[in-house]
């Protein structure tokens, strides 16, 4: 890496750092009801919403409900989503006449949005209406993001109250969420990315006469599609010239706002964010970036300040800054470092004053090495599924790391509201097994850890192995799963794996070689983001419930510190021992064993 | 008795003796019923699969092996070993605590006793069997007798020999009311007689509960206990689900790279096992047995193991002054005389009015005045004296001697005593008087006929050590509060001089109770010991309640935990005990589970070694063979068990250096230790496969 290489990544840290601390106290704010601007010209709006939908946000709700609340709205979400995709022939806002989604991949997409995954089997720009893109799936990615960061703070509230009953009011979470975090910063980003040259328009698809005429050759077809061959069963050719392009475009802007912000990734065209239309400049690249990481890591400081405790936020912020530090290294590292076998046919793959060098296969040329290996570590590490380069092409070992973030439950920063709750939950094993070594009853933020919270933070890590593992075994068992895999070898596993990561880790980036919407892939990665979503949620409530009960131990000398660096290393080593051991050998058989045979040849 | 003492003490200093050793051996086979695996979750899933390696080896002898037979024998025997050797390590904490009830036992045997027709000494008595013995029943003992069940003296003193229960073989003084009045049924009394009221029916005295205790420890599993176990059901579930779904992995494999076979069951198993935290699993009940067994060694008796393992957590002592800080008696450590005596004057004085004082204070005056001012104890009955008793009413006392009246006594009752003679009370004796009280010493004024020679100061004598001791539960985290009697100026002082956080004076029972509340409220957990009846309602509301065994029966029924030998400074080993059970726990987990990388090292280069050769980069530690690396780490991971049985029993030695750097070292110790231990084990143990040929 150049000098230049590390400005880059120093620049984004540095400015995500600063961040962190206004957006986090104003998150408390907000979830606290103590922000006085809000209070006096906001109150009114979201009060009105309130009266309409028959809340009353006063009420605070068992954890029961709390769940129940949750699950019902995210329900509703799904169906709509599906009718809309169902129904969209038939839907104003639809120029280019798209007919109705398939079931399959209807479902897919539902779940897929209300998830907070944005794993996409179909192309937008082809598939997709206005409508369905702006009602339907922009408004999942807002609502979903919401309903994630409402289970953290009810979590939260779990470690803040003392000895109480109740953690929260899901629908006063959810409106605040949206209302006064995502749109306000999805508002303004998107106001940013149009005069960047990303699109916002309503009008149909345009026809643009080409610079220059392209002429290729190409199999005739018949009529009905069928290849037409000579006697000798060859295919017969024809020259052709194309003259015009379609240019796809839409209300872009809006949606790739905040597919960064709510952690979503589902781009607005097929290409994602490697589309001019929806990452155009290094600027927006630089602002996507951050957008992408900004809520999680500011929700560290959000937590901090809620439990009256500023250090414990900072203390799990450093363990996820350090965890991401330590994943983009090896990323940047084998990107730069290129393939070998390129190197033996005379390719050069070193950084010179000509070219920044380095594995460029399925990479953009405007971001380059550096910044395409920063956003696929952030992506994976965030639950955030959008791409601005072929994960695909990655060299293996550099296409290992985000699939062990994904592997590791996406925690490091995570989704929003998610990967918090999920290091919580890492945090809670990491002073059970601890807490005891200092011969005491376990506890962390004063809250006694016992055999309940025990049983819910094992479900929490037991969950995603279970469903990665199982669901890539039974896939790699059936021919339905087998075929989609676009590459042989090792690299297929690899690619099959990663769907099954990220579909239960609510990620949504594929290694896109596998041709996943087929009826086996669109129901079983369906169902994985349903469990790999909902089955930790509900367990993370249950803690929250149980943990909101307990009287808050004072802290004295034989309390186990979890502000410390030492807590940190601890807190690391947990995930990595319990997150990173159960996939050693599955990755063993996928990206390592791929490398060594690399390298081998090499 | 003799017999069942010696029999009491020996497993309590011995970590295993041998017969309890043989007994193990045979026990850790018998175990291996299904219904006794099926009680630990971790070692049925290594006996499961011992079972399943068990039978391929039967398929590979008959000729359609997927392995060679030689290999997976090899491997089935080693699971099997890991199976008994956790049996085994159960085995021996039970064989201990089994040779603890069988002392305990012995000690309860049937034994004559003498029911008094009516409750007192020389009403007429009839001969019935101890078992037969009901509450209320009023029993005569006389000297050589054994006491036939538990009960409260209500008549006469007598010494006992308690040595059965607590190893103890000094003679402890038993008598009617106060404190000391109970006896516990198997003790001897060794001398003079006693009126015992029995307090328990047969069947739940307080030896039965020892048993009962000792018996049952296998049985209940505490709360962390219960916590840890889901954890580590937890962790069983990820590994054998990463194992299970290797066969389709590899089968995939072999399928798209065309080369090897398909990984074995066998390996698998082998795999699994090595995966699962069996170390902890293995020793888990272990530990648990080993720390009501150490308590036991340290003649306190658990009432159940959750207050064993709620010590832990303790994070408030009370402790009574009296006893437990000071030395128990008030002593006299200075002379203050009045204006124009001299010192030698007034302690002539004062060892006079004390000389027929028997209360400790007194005798302390006359053993000041001898060390000090060089005065011989006189005889008084030689110098033909008179006594005057303290009383409640003159509270004063002394002699009169040759026509002279001499006393010593409280400040404002000798005040009253000179003015009423008519004579000056010196305002310098004021002075002294408020200056010795704010010290938090007692005053005692000492005057001859109307003239006041000047004042005694008597102070509490803080036990030596004891400041040390409470830093030492500071720096643990652990806040002491001192309960007294005495008023606050005198508490505030001793509290000072001992170094307690915080102090109660002017206690009363309810005071005490409502100090328990509070801090239980903050979320704060209380331990406290206590002798007396009026303690009952603060014991049964302490979260760890340590009654003393020279106590009263209702103090002991509130405590949850006994101590035999009776010392209130105690408490501070119980928490100790406590914390070093659960970092055991905690110290065996995380070695358990970080062992876990070099077996992966190990097995997953071997596993499939013939579909991707390549991986054998992985085998950093250069196994010989596949196989001989498979059962490297299987072995490694069978006599870990063994070799953390003694670790296990003893317990991992608490230091009381604050959480901070305790958590930091056993990091180091358990947790990276445990990551680099096996690889130089599994290593070693290769190595020694390839010296033997069976690699």
């Amino acid at each position: 890496m150049t000098g230049n290489d590390y400005l880059q990544v120093a620049l984004l840290l540095g400015v995500l750092a600063l961040l962190v601390k206004p957006l986090g106290g104003y998150m408390a704010g907000v979830y606290e009801g103590r922000i006085a601007f809000l209070n006096r010209f906001a109150a009114p709006v979201e009060n009105r919403i309130y009266r309409l939908c028959g809340v009353d946000p006063a009420e605070e709700m068992h954890w029961t409900r709390y769940a129940l609340a949750m699950l019902s709205f995210n329900l509703l979400g799904m169906l709509a989503v599906y009718a809309l995709q169902r129904v969209q022939a038939h839907l104003p806002l639809n120029p280019e006449a798209f007919p109705a989604v398939s079931p399959g991949s209807s479902f897919n997409t539902a779940v897929s949005y209300a998830t907070n995954t944005n794993w996409q089997d179909y192309s937008g720009e082809a598939t997709m209406s206005y409508l369905t893109q702006m009602a339907g799936l922009t408004v999942q990615n807002f609502v979903s993001a919401a309903s994630g960061m409402a289970v953290l703070v009810a979590m939260i509230r779990g470690f803040a109250r003392d000895a109480a009953a109740t953690i929260g009011n899901f629908w006063v979470d959810m409106t605040r969420s949206t209302l006064y975090i995502l749109l306000p910063l999805s508002l303004l980003l998107a106001l940013v990315l149009v005069s960047q040259g990303v699109v916002q328009t309503f009008s149909a698809y345009r026809t643009v006469p080409l610079l220059q005429p392209l002429h290729y050759r190409a199999v005739r077809q018949s009529g009905a599609g069928q290849r037409i061959t000579d006697a000798g069963d060859n295919p017969v050719t024809e020259k052709l010239v194309r003259k015009n392009q379609l240019i796809a475009v839409g209300p872009a802007a809006s949606q790739v706002a905040i597919k960064q912000i709510g952690t979503n990734g589902g781009g607005f065209f097929n290409a994602n964010s490697a589309h001019p239309f929806e990452n155009p400049t290094p600027l927006s690249d630089f602002l996507e970036m951050i957008a992408i990481v900004l809520i999680p890591a500011a929700l560290c400081y959000t937590f901090g300040s809620m439990v009256g405790d500023r250090r414990q936020g900072r203390a799990i912020f450093a363990a996820m800054a350090i965890m991401f530090v330590a994943m983009l290294v090896p990323v940047e590292h084998f990107e730069q470092a290129g393939n070998p076998l390129l190197a033996k046919t005379g390719v050069s793959q070193t950084a010179n004053a000509l070219q920044s060098g380095g594995n460029m296969e399925g990479k953009e040329v405007r971001f380059g090495v550096v910044n395409s290996a920063l956003w696929a570590t952030l992506t994976t590490t965030t639950s955030n599924g959008s791409v601005n380069s072929a994960l695909d092409s990655f060299t293996p070992l550099a296409g290992m790391v985000p699939m062990g973030a994904l592997q590791l439950g996406e925690v490091v920063f995570g989704g929003v509201g998610s990967g918090l709750y999920g290091m919580l939950v890492f945090a809670i094993i990491a002073v059970f097994v601890a807490g005891l070594m200092i011969g005491r009853t376990p506890e962390y933020l004063g809250k006694k850890i016992q055999a309940f919270e025990m049983k819910m933070a094992a479900v929490v890590i037991l969950i995603p192995p279970f469903l990665i593992l199982v669901g890539t075994a039974i896939a790699v068992m059936i021919p339905a799963g087998r075929v989609a895999a676009a590459n042989p070898g090792p690299h297929g596993f690899s690619e099959i794996l990663y769907a099954f990561s990220s579909a239960a880790a609510n990620n949504g980036s594929a290694f896109a070689g596998l041709s996943s919407n087929t009826p086996f892939y669109n129901t079983a990665l369906g169902l994985v983001m349903l469990f790999g979503r909902y089955w930790l949620m509900v367990p993370v409530l249950a803690i929250a419930g149980a943990l909101v009960r307990k009287k808050k131990v004072p802290v004295s000398a034989g309390t186990m510190p979890t502000h410390t660096p030492l807590f940190v290393i601890l807190l690391i080593g947990t995930i990595f021992i319990v997150g990173a051991l159960a996939f050693f050998p599955v990755l063993a058989l996928g990206p390592i064993a791929e490398y060594l045979k690399m390298v081998a040849v090499h | 008795m003799t017999t069942a003492s010696a029999a009491t003490r020996s497993p309590r200093h011995a970590l295993v003796t041998r017969s309890i050793l043989r007994r193990a051996l045979i026990d850790a086979c018998a175990k291996l019923l299904p219904q006794h695996q099926w009680r630990n979750p971790v070692m049925f899933v290594v006996y499961l699969g011992s079972i399943l390696t068990t039978v391929l080896w039967i398929q590979a002898l008959a000729g359609h092996g997927e392995a060679p037979a030689g290999f997976i024998l090899a491997v089935t025997l080693w699971l099997w070993f890991t199976v008994l050797f956790a049996n085994f390590a159960e085995a021996i904490a039970e064989g201990r605590s089994k040779a603890q009830a069988a002392a305990l036992r012995s000690v309860k045997r049937d034994v004559l006793a003498k029911k008094l027709a009516a409750p007192k000494y020389g009403s007429t008595t009839t001969t019935v069997g101890s078992s037969q013995l009901h509450k209320g029943d009023v029993l005569l003992v006389e000297a050589g007798d054994v006491i036939p069940a538990d009960g409260e003296v209500i008549e006469g003193v007598a010494s006992v020999d308690e040595s059965a229960i607590t190893g103890e073989s000094a003679p402890v003084i038993r008598e009617a009311g106060g404190d000391f009045s109970s006896v516990t049924g198997g003790t001897r009394v060794l001398s003079d007689w006693l009126v015992v009221r029995v307090t328990s029916d047969p069947g739940h005295t307080f030896i039965d509960r020892m048993i009962a205790m000792v018996e049952s420890a296998r049985r209940q599993k505490t709360p962390n206990e219960i916590a840890l176990l889901i954890l580590l059901v937890g962790f069983t579930l990820v590994f054998l689900k990463t194992t299970a779904t290797l066969l389709p992995y590899s089968l995939y494999s072999v399928r798209v790279a065309k080369a090897g076979t398909p990984v074995t069951i066998t390996v698998l198993v082998a795999l699994l096992v090595c995966l699962i935290p069996t170390t902890i699993g293995a020793l888990l009940s272990a530990i648990g047995l080993a720390g009501i067994g150490r308590m036991l060694r340290a003649n306190i008796i658990a009432t159940s193991g959750r207050a064993v393992e709620a010590a832990g957590d303790v994070d408030t002592l009370l402790l009574d002054k009296t006893g437990t800080i000071t030395l128990g008696n008030r002593q006299a450590t200075g002379i203050h005389p009045a204006p124009k005596v001299s010192e030698h004057e007034l302690a002539d004085a004062a060892q006079l009015a004390s000389l027929a004082d028997e209360t400790p204070e007194g005798r302390s005056i006359v053993v000041l005045a001898k060390q000090r001012y060089g005065l011989r104890e006189r005889d008084v009955h030689a110098l033909g004296a008179t006594f005057v008793h303290f009383s409640a009413k003159t509270r004063m006392s002394g002699v009169d001697l040759n026509g002279r009246q001499i006393r010593k006594g409280a400040a404002d009752a000798m005040q009253a005593w000179v003015e009423d003679r008519g004579a000056q009370y010196p305002p310098e004796v004021t002075r002294l008087v408020n200056d010795i009280a704010r010290r938090g010493s007692t005053p005692l004024v000492v005057a001859v006929d109307s003239r006041i020679l000047g004042v005694i100061e008597l102070k509490d004598v803080v036990k030596g050590g004891i400041r040390e001791r409470f830093s030492e539960l500071r720096r643990m985290g652990i806040r002491t509060v001192m309960i007294t009697g005495d008023n606050k100026l005198t508490a505030a002082a001793i509290a000072a001089e001992a170094g307690v956080d915080d102090f109660l004076a002017e206690a009363t029972p309810e005071a005490k109770l409502a100090l328990i509340r509070e801090h239980q409220k903050q979320g704060r957990l209380v331990a406290m010991t206590g002798d007396g009846t009026n303690d009952a309602p603060a014991l049964a509301q302490a979260d760890v309640a340590v009654a003393m065994n020279t106590g009263t029966q209702a103090a002991k029924e509130a405590g949850n935990l006994v101590d035999l030998d009776s010392n209130p400074t105690k408490l501070i080993e119980i928490v100790e005990t406590g914390k070093q059970l659960l970092i055991t726990r905690g110290a065996l987990t995380t070695f358990s589970i970080a062992n876990d990388v070099s077996k992966y090292f190990a097995v997953v280069p071997a596993a499939f070694a013939t579909t991707y050769p390549q991986l054998g980069a992985l085998n950093i530690m250069h196994l010989a063979t596949p196989q001989s690396a498979i059962l490297s780490a299987v072995i490694f991971n069978a006599l870990i068990i063994v070799a953390l049985i003694p670790l296990a029993l003893r317990g991992v030695r608490y230091r009381a250096v604050g959480a901070a750097r305790l958590l930091r070292d056993n990091l180091l110790i358990y947790g990276v230790g445990g990551v680099i231990a096996p690889f130089i084990g599994i290593k070693l143990i290769n190595m020694a496969l390839v010296w033997l040929r069976l690699a």
